[in-house]
């Protein structure tokens, strides 16, 4: 079989493009996990609600409003959704799963999961399930960019940037910061942190809020390539519950190594064998538990 | 300002505490003055480190009084009370191992004015300077718990709960530990040192409290230790 340069190196960053989801999501899941002991089922549906606060803002929100001519245009989207979407994420962890605390973490993974099946099924009560388009991409994302070796749509290319600079600044927040070494100090050992004067529940919930808010900004990135619907999250979270079991619970980098490589590995396969395009992230799943049952970046605990 | 009664730094009135079903301290009763050093002796299992996590509020459940400087302290979560100024060093050290020395030694939040800063800190524990970009456990035991208490002495507390600092340490350490524990009394610390036995610190505290089954047994003052020596190893089944 040929494979030419350009065939692979188009597939590799429409990959990319799909990485820069699981990373971002991912990055969510090990923050929450690492601080909460969380498996953060709801991220999903977190991350279809972002695509939703998007949509809705800009069909339904003027109308409601009694000003037919107002719509919640995209960049204000990039804010408001993950603001609404990461309040509501505080709301969550503080009136329910603040309570599990004490109990195996087997509840909070229960209770999220839960919480997932019941956002998602309101969502397909009211909306379509095929899914609608959100036309409110800007403009200056339109068209595409020559990037020597292909043409890339300007509005991927945005996503996969400012997805990496997300990500990678949330790293550098964690790892770099005086924040930064509460939140890992808190991973480690919460209790101690207490007794020494934060205030971890405070941190906690602040995680959950800021975990929900990465999950709902994918979603508004998400919202001009795919089409908003309400099993959007659920399709995308099993894929990524698989690239944080590759790359191991907990780790930060890992988390978003993991995301865009399996990315890209997903886009090659495209090229290679498309049929295998969608379960190879599983087979790898498959080979990295028989081989490091921690994970990639996973620590022995 | 009113200045609180000295005598009444830390003041515990009949604490219970109890970690889900068990009940492990039956109503212990002891105070603490201003720049005072006591002790906390007592067999394994007897409540010494509990007594201290019930004050920080690390235990499931507790009642009964504590007061720090005349403020009680019985319902508040566990990082207000270590906002009146509390350093605590905990039995096992607790050396976070994803966080380098120095971000180690910059955890604790400053709660007031008068802590040790960090350029005071790296000339009296010189290793922790040269080692500061380590991380955390990469540290040996002994500048493990060198670490586990420079950093409690940034903070401004003035009230230290220090548990079994010597434990696992080389002869040469723990003599370190003691003349370290000699200067902080000096500059006016006030310390509660759980011990297994009393001589580490026979010659620098005040007071001796034996714990036996979660209550005080005895409290010995330091001019009556020579005496009651045979009395404390029965207590400690020496």
């Amino acid at each position: 079989m040929e494979l030419s340069f350009h065939t692979v190196m188009s597939q590799v960053m429409l990959g990319l493009n799909n990485g820069v989801f699981y990373a971002i999501l991912s990055l969510g899941l090990a923050v929450i996990f690492g601080l909460l002991n969380i498996v953060n089922f709801v991220h999903g549906a977190l991350y279809m609600l972002g695509a939703y606060v998007a949509l809705l803002g800009y069909t339904m929100l003027g109308p409601l409003l009694g000003k037919p001519d107002f719509h919640l245009n995209y960049w204000a989207a990039l804010v408001v959704a993950p603001l609404v979407v990461g309040l509501l994420g505080i709301g969550i962890e503080r009136t329910m799963l603040r309570r599990l605390r004490k109990f195996d973490h087997l509840y909070g993974l229960l209770l999220t999961f839960g919480l997932a099946l019941i956002i998602q099924g309101v969502f397909t009560n009211y909306f379509n399930v095929s899914g609608d388009a959100y036309d409110a991409k800007p403009e200056v994302l339109e068209g595409a960019v020559n990037l020597g070796f292909m043409l890339f749509p300007k509005y991927r290319l945005w996503v996969i940037v400012i997805s990496l600079v997300v990500c990678f600044s949330t790293w550098f927040v964690i790892e770099r910061t005086k924040l930064g070494s509460y939140l890992r100090a808190g991973t480690e050992n919460p209790e101690l942190v207490k007794a020494f004067g934060i205030n971890v529940p405070l941190m906690i919930t602040l995680t959950y809020g800021y975990g929900a808010a990465l999950a709902a900004f994918a979603g508004v990135l998400a919202a001009p390539i795919y089409s908003v619907s309400p099993v959007m999250g659920s399709e995308m979270i099993i894929t990524v519950f698989a690239v944080v079991v590759i790359g191991g619970m907990g780790s930060i980098m890992g988390a978003i190594i993991t995301g865009l490589l399996l990315g890209m590995v997903e886009g090659f396969t495209k090229v290679v064998y498309a049929p295998a395009s969608s379960t190879v992230i599983f087979l790898i799943m498959v080979l990295v538990l028989l081989i490091k049952p921690t994970g990639l970046f996973g620590k022995e605990s | 300002m009113l200045e609180p009664r000295p005598e009444e730094m830390l003041k515990i009135t009949g604490l219970h505490a109890f970690y889900e079903e068990s009940h492990i301290l039956h109503g212990i009763d002891l105070t603490v003055g201003a720049g005072e050093l006591v002790t906390l002796l007592g067999r394994n299992g007897a409540g010494r480190t509990t007594t201290l996590k019930s004050i920080m509020g690390l235990v499931g459940r507790r009642s009964g009084s504590i007061t720090i400087n005349g403020i009680e302290t019985i319902a508040m979560p566990t990082h207000r009370i270590a906002r009146l100024g509390i350093g605590y060093c905990p039995e096992e050290r607790g050396i976070f191992s994803n966080l380098t020395v120095e971000e180690n030694l910059l955890l604790p939040l400053v709660v007031r004015e008068g802590g040790m800063s960090l350029a005071e800190l790296y000339e009296m524990f010189p290793n922790l300077q040269e080692r500061r970009k380590s991380m955390g456990t990469r540290l040996s035991g002994g500048e493990q718990q060198m670490l586990a208490m420079a950093r409690i002495l940034r903070t401004g507390g003035k009230l230290l709960l220090l548990d079994e600092i010597t434990e696992g340490l080389a002869p040469v350490i723990v003599q370190a530990m003691g003349r370290l524990i000699g200067q902080l009394k000096e500059r006016g610390f006030t310390i509660v040192l759980v011990e297994q036995n009393f001589h580490f610190a026979a010659d620098l505290a005040d007071r001796h409290y034996v714990i036996e089954s979660g209550v005080i047994a005895d409290m010995i003052p330091r001019d009556e230790l020579a005496s009651s020596t045979d009395k404390l190893n029965q207590y400690l089944g020496v």
